[in-house]
C-alpha cells in the first residue's frame, strides 16, 4: 500500500513539474509550481523529514508562490504581456539535462545512506534539545545558521538598494488597495490570529519536535504578509528604528551568545550543557522574529511611492 | 578573546549596528569595526608567522560533527591583502558614500554590505568545512550582488541581475557537489576528505563543484555577467568587487584540488582548466583592448588577471613554485586593482565621466593618482619589480622545471597584452594638455597610492610573504599519473 502511495506521490511530482516548464502561460506554471512545491513536501514527510517538509511548503511553495503571482500581476499591469510564449533556451534545457542525467547516476552509483553515525546519538544529549534537526541548525552547525540569519539580511538590503531614490523612506511594498467587504478584507481578518498561534507553537515546539525558528518564522511572515495585503496593516516606513531593531535582533542575539562562550572560557558558540537548552530557546525565539519580519519585507519589495519632500 | 574570533565576528557586529543605528553613527560604527577587523588580520598572521596557527573546532564539537575553522599560510596572506583593501576602499568611502554626497539610500546600503562581504570573505579563507564554504560564498555573492544594484541606475541594475542569475546557478552546481561529497563519505571537512577512501562519485562531485565554483570567479566562459557588474558599481564598490570577491570562489577551487581531493586531479581535467584560463587571458585582454571607456578596460582586465589564475593548474601536482606562484599572482592582483579602481572613481567624480578622451591630462591636476594607476599598471603586465612579475617569475619556472613550457607562455603574452590595453588611459592621463578640475585633497589621492605602492612592495619584500605562505603548503603529488 505504502509502495503504490509512494509510486504515485513519485509520478505526480515528476508530471507536475514537467507541466511547469513545458507549454506557454506564465499564470500556469505559477500555479503548477506552488503544486510542485506542495507534493515535495508530502514527498518530505515520506522520507521522515518533517522539518524540510515544513520548510519547503512554507517557502518553497507559500512565499515564493506568493512572489510569482506578485510578479505576474505587476507585469500584466505594465503591459510586459504574461502569457506570452517564451522561446525555449536550448543551451539552458541541454545543461538541466546534462546535470539531471549525471546525478541519477550519482544516485545509482552511491551506497545507500547509512543512519546518522554515532556521534550525533552521543552528542544529542548534551546539545540542549531533543529534535536532531534543531540540534545541528542551532549547535553543532551553530556558525552556518548564524551566517544564514545574515544571508537574510544581506538579501533584503540588497532590495532595498533597487529602491528609486524618490522612493526611499516611503512605506515599503505597493500601496494595497483593498474592498472593505471582499474576500480578501474577510481572510486579513480570519487568517492572521491563527497563522499567529501556528507560527509561535511552531516556535516553541522546536527545541523537541519538528518546527522552530525558520519554519515558525516564515509561518509569522505569511501572517504578516496577509494582513499588510488585506490592508489591516500598513507596512512600515523603509528607515523605521523599532522595524531595523526587529531585522537585526536574530543575528545580533545569536552572535552575542556565542560570543558569551567564548568570553566564558568555553569556546566561541560554544554553550555547556546546563544552559545550552535556555540558550538555544532565547536564539530561537529572537531568529523567529528577524527572520519572520526579514521574509515578510522581502516578499512586499522595496518602497515604491515616490514621496514629496 | 581569540584573534580569529575576532576576525569573523567584528565585521558581522558592525554589519548589524550599521543596519540598526542612523546613517551616521553606522558609518562610525563600522568604521571602528573595520579597524578592530584589520588590527585581528595582522594578529592571526603573527600566530600563523610565529609557527601557532590558530586552529578551533566550534561550539567544542570536532568534525564530521562540527565545524573546524584554521588558519594556514594561504589564509593569512588573503586575510591581510583583504585587510588592506577593504581598509583603503572604506576609507576613500567615508566622503563619498556619506549621505551628503551619495543620498540616504547609498549610505544606508553601502556599509552594511561592505561589512558583510568582508565578513563572509574571513568566514571562507579559514574555513575547513565544503557546507560552510558554501553558505561563506553564499554570504559573499548576496552582499556582491548588493553593492551592484547601490550604482541605481538601469544598467546597474541589469547588471547586478545578471550577476546573481550566474552566482545563484554556480551555487547550486556547488551545492549538488559537496552533497555527492558527504553521501559519499559521511563528511565535509577537508582534512577527513584527504584522509577518505576515495569513491566511484568523486569524480562528478568535484567537476560539478568547479563548475559552480568557476561561474562565480567569472572564468571564461562563465565570465560574460562581470565587465557590466564590476563596471557599473560605484567606485569603492567596484573595488572590493574586482580584487576580493573572485579570490574566495579561487581559495576554494584550490584547496579542493589541492587538499580535500587531489588524487581525483587528473592531467585532462587540470589541462582542461588550464585551457579555459588561456582563452580568459586571451579573450579578457581583447575586451580590454576594444573599450573605450575605461572602468570597462579594467574590468576587463580582471577577466584576464583571473585567467592567469587558472592557466597555473595543470603545474600545480607537478611542481611547488607553481603554488606560491599563483598566489603571488592573487595577491598582487588584488592590491593593484582595488588601486586601480579607487583612482578611477576619484577622475570621475573629477571629470563627470571615464571615456578616454575625458581623462585627457588629468595627471596634471591628480598627479598622486595618476602615479598610482601606473604602478599598479606596472604589477598587472608582470614588471620587475612588481609582485606580478615575482608570481609570472616562479609560475614560469615551475613551467620550465615540470617540463611544460607551454604553460609559461600565457604568462608572458598575458603581460604583453596588458601592457598594449593599460597603455591607452595611460597615454591619456598623462597628454600634455591642461585639465582644470577639482581634485581631491593630496591624501585622499594617497590612498590607492598606497595599495599600489604595497603591489610593488610584495615583489621588493617577498621573503615575509614566501615564508608566511610555507605553512601549511600542501604537498605536491610526486606521482604523475
Amino acid at each position: 500500500m505504502t509502495f503504490v502511495l509512494d509510486a504515485v506521490l513519485c509520478a505526480l511530482i515528476l508530471g507536475v513539474a514537467a507541466a511547469t516548464i513545458a507549454g506557454h502561460g506564465v499564470f500556469r506554471a505559477i500555479v503548477f509550481f506552488i503544486v510542485y512545491g506542495l507534493l515535495v513536501a508530502v514527498g518530505w514527510v515520506r522520507l521522515g523529514a518533517v522539518d524540510v517538509a515544513l520548510a519547503e511548503a512554507a517557502i518553497g511553495a507559500g512565499l515564493t508562490g506568493v512572489l510569482f503571482l506578485a510578479a505576474y500581476g505587476r507585469l500584466g499591469r505594465e503591459g510586459a504581456g504574461g502569457d506570452a510564449p517564451a522561446p525555449a533556451h536550448l543551451p539552458a534545457a541541454m545543461a538541466g539535462l546534462g546535470v539531471t542525467c549525471a546525478l541519477g547516476w550519482a544516485w545509482s552509483a552511491l551506497p545507500l545512506p547509512d543512519r546518522p553515525g554515532p556521534q550525533l546519538a552521543e552528542a544529542l544529549p548534551m546539545s540542549g534539545v531533543e529534535n536532531p534537526v534543531t540540534a545541528v541548525l542551532l549547535n553543532f552547525r551553530a556558525w552556518d545558521t548564524l551566517l544564514e540569519s545574515v544571508v537574510l539580511l544581506a538579501a533584503l538590503t540588497g532590495l532595498w538598494m533597487l529602491t528609486r531614490d524618490a522612493a526611499w523612506g516611503g512605506r515599503i511594498g505597493l500601496p494595497q488597495h483593498v474592498r472593505p467587504d471582499g474576500v480578501m478584507a474577510g481572510f486579513g481578518r480570519v487568517l492572521p490570529p491563527l497563522g499567529l498561534l501556528v507560527g509561535v507553537y511552531l516556535v516553541y515546539i522546536g527545541a523537541d519536535r519538528p518546527g522552530g525558528a525558520f519554519q515558525g518564522g516564515t509561518v509569522l511572515a505569511a501572517v504578516g504578509l496577509v494582513a499588510a495585503l488585506a490592508g489591516a496593516v500598513r507596512p512600515p516606513r523603509i528607515g523605521a528604528t523599532r522595524w531595523r531593531a526587529a531585522l537585526v535582533a536574530g543575528p545580533l542575539v545569536f552572535l552575542l551568545a556565542g560570543l558569551a562562550g567564548a568570553a566564558l572560557g568555553a569556546g566561541f558558540l560554544t554553550l555547556p550543557p546546563q544552559i545550552a537548552g535556555a540558550a538555544l530557546f532565547a536564539i530561537e525565539v529572537a531568529l523567529a522574529a528577524s527572520i519572520a519580519v526579514t521574509l515578510a519585507f522581502l516578499v512586499l519589495g522595496p518602497p515604491e511611492e515616490t514621496i514629496t519632500r | 578573546m581569540n584573534a580569529l574570533v575576532v576576525l569573523l565576528t567584528l565585521p558581522l557586529g558592525g554589519a548589524l549596528a550599521a543596519v540598526a543605528f542612523p546613517a551616521g553613527v553606522a558609518r562610525g560604527a563600522a568604521l571602528a569595526a573595520a579597524a578592530g577587523t584589520v588590527a585581528a588580520a595582522l594578529a592571526v598572521a603573527s600566530e600563523v608567522a610565529a609557527g601557532a596557527p590558530p586552529r578551533i573546532a566550534l561550539g567544542g564539537w570536532p568534525p564530521p560533527l562540527g565545524i573546524a575553522l584554521a588558519a594556514d599560510g594561504l589564509s593569512a596572506a588573503l586575510l591581510v591583502t583583504t585587510a588592506a583593501v577593504m581598509a583603503a576602499v572604506l576609507l576613500a568611502a567615508r566622503h563619498t558614500m556619506a549621505a551628503g554626497l551619495a543620498g540616504p539610500r547609498i549610505a544606508f546600503g553601502f556599509w552594511p554590505l561592505a561589512l558583510m562581504l568582508w565578513a563572509a570573505l574571513n568566514a571562507v579563507f579559514v574555513s575547513r568545512d565544503l557546507f560552510n564554504l558554501y553558505v561563506g560564498i553564499e554570504l559573499l555573492s548576496l552582499a556582491a550582488v548588493g553593492l551592484v544594484a547601490i550604482g541605481g541606475k538601469p544598467e546597474a541594475l541589469a547588471a547586478a541581475m545578471r550577476y546573481m542569475l550566474f552566482a545563484l546557478a554556480g551555487s547550486l552546481l556547488y551545492l549538488a557537489g559537496v552533497a555527492l561529497i558527504y553521501a559519499a563519505h559521511g563528511a565535509l571537512d577537508i582534512d577527513l576528505l584527504a584522509s577518505r577512501r576515495p569513491s566511484g562519485t568523486d569524480a562528478l562531485a568535484l567537476a560539478l563543484m568547479t563548475a559552480g565554483l568557476t561561474a562565480k570567479t567569472a572564468l571564461f566562459p562563465f565570465h560574460v555577467w562581470l565587465p557590466p557588474a564590476h563596471a557599473g558599481a560605484p567606485a569603492p564598490a567596484s573595488a572590493m568587487l574586482s580584487a576580493l570577491v573572485p579570490k574566495a570562489s579561487f581559495v576554494i577551487l584550490l584547496r579542493l584540488w589541492t587538499e580535500a581531493l587531489p588524487d581525483e586531479a587528473s592531467p585532462a581535467a587540470l589541462t582542461l582548466i588550464g585551457a579555459l584560463g588561456v582563452a580568459a587571458v586571451v579573450w579578457g585582454s581583447l575586451g580590454a583592448l576594444a573599450q573605450s571607456r575605461v572602468k570597462l578596460i579594467v574590468a576587463y582586465s580582471t577577466v584576464a588577471q583571473i585567467g592567469y589564475l587558472f592557466a597555473v593548474f595543470p603545474l600545480l601536482p607537478l611542481a611547488q613554485a607553481a603554488w606560491s606562484g599563483v598566489i603571488f599572482l592573487a595577491l598582487s592582483h588584488a592590491l593593484a586593482k582595488a588601486a586601480m579602481f579607487l583612482a578611477v572613481g576619484q577622475w570621475m567624480a573629477a571629470a563627470g565621466g571615464d571615456r578616454l578622451e575625458e581623462l585627457r591630462g588629468l595627471a596634471q591636476a591628480m598627479p598622486m593618482s595618476a602615479f598610482a594607476f601606473a604602478l599598479a599598471a606596472v604589477t598587472l603586465a608582470g614588471l620587475p619589480p612588481s609582485g606580478g612579475f615575482l608570481g609570472k617569475y616562479m609560475v614560469m619556472t615551475a613551467a620550465f622545471t615540470a617540463g611544460q613550457w607551454v604553460w609559461a607562455l600565457p604568462m608572458a603574452l598575458g603581460g604583453l597584452l596588458a601592457a598594449a590595453y593599460l597603455y591607452r588611459p595611460l597615454a591619456a592621463l598623462f597628454a600634455r594638455e591642461g585639465a582644470s578640475v577639482a581634485a581631491p585633497s593630496r591624501a585622499r589621492q594617497a590612498v590607492p597610492l598606497a595599495l599600489a605602492g604595497g603591489g610593488i612592495a610584495l615583489g621588493l619584500a617577498s621573503a615575509e610573504p614566501l615564508a608566511l605562505l610555507a605553512n601549511g603548503q600542501p604537498p605536491i603529488q610526486a606521482v604523475v599519473r
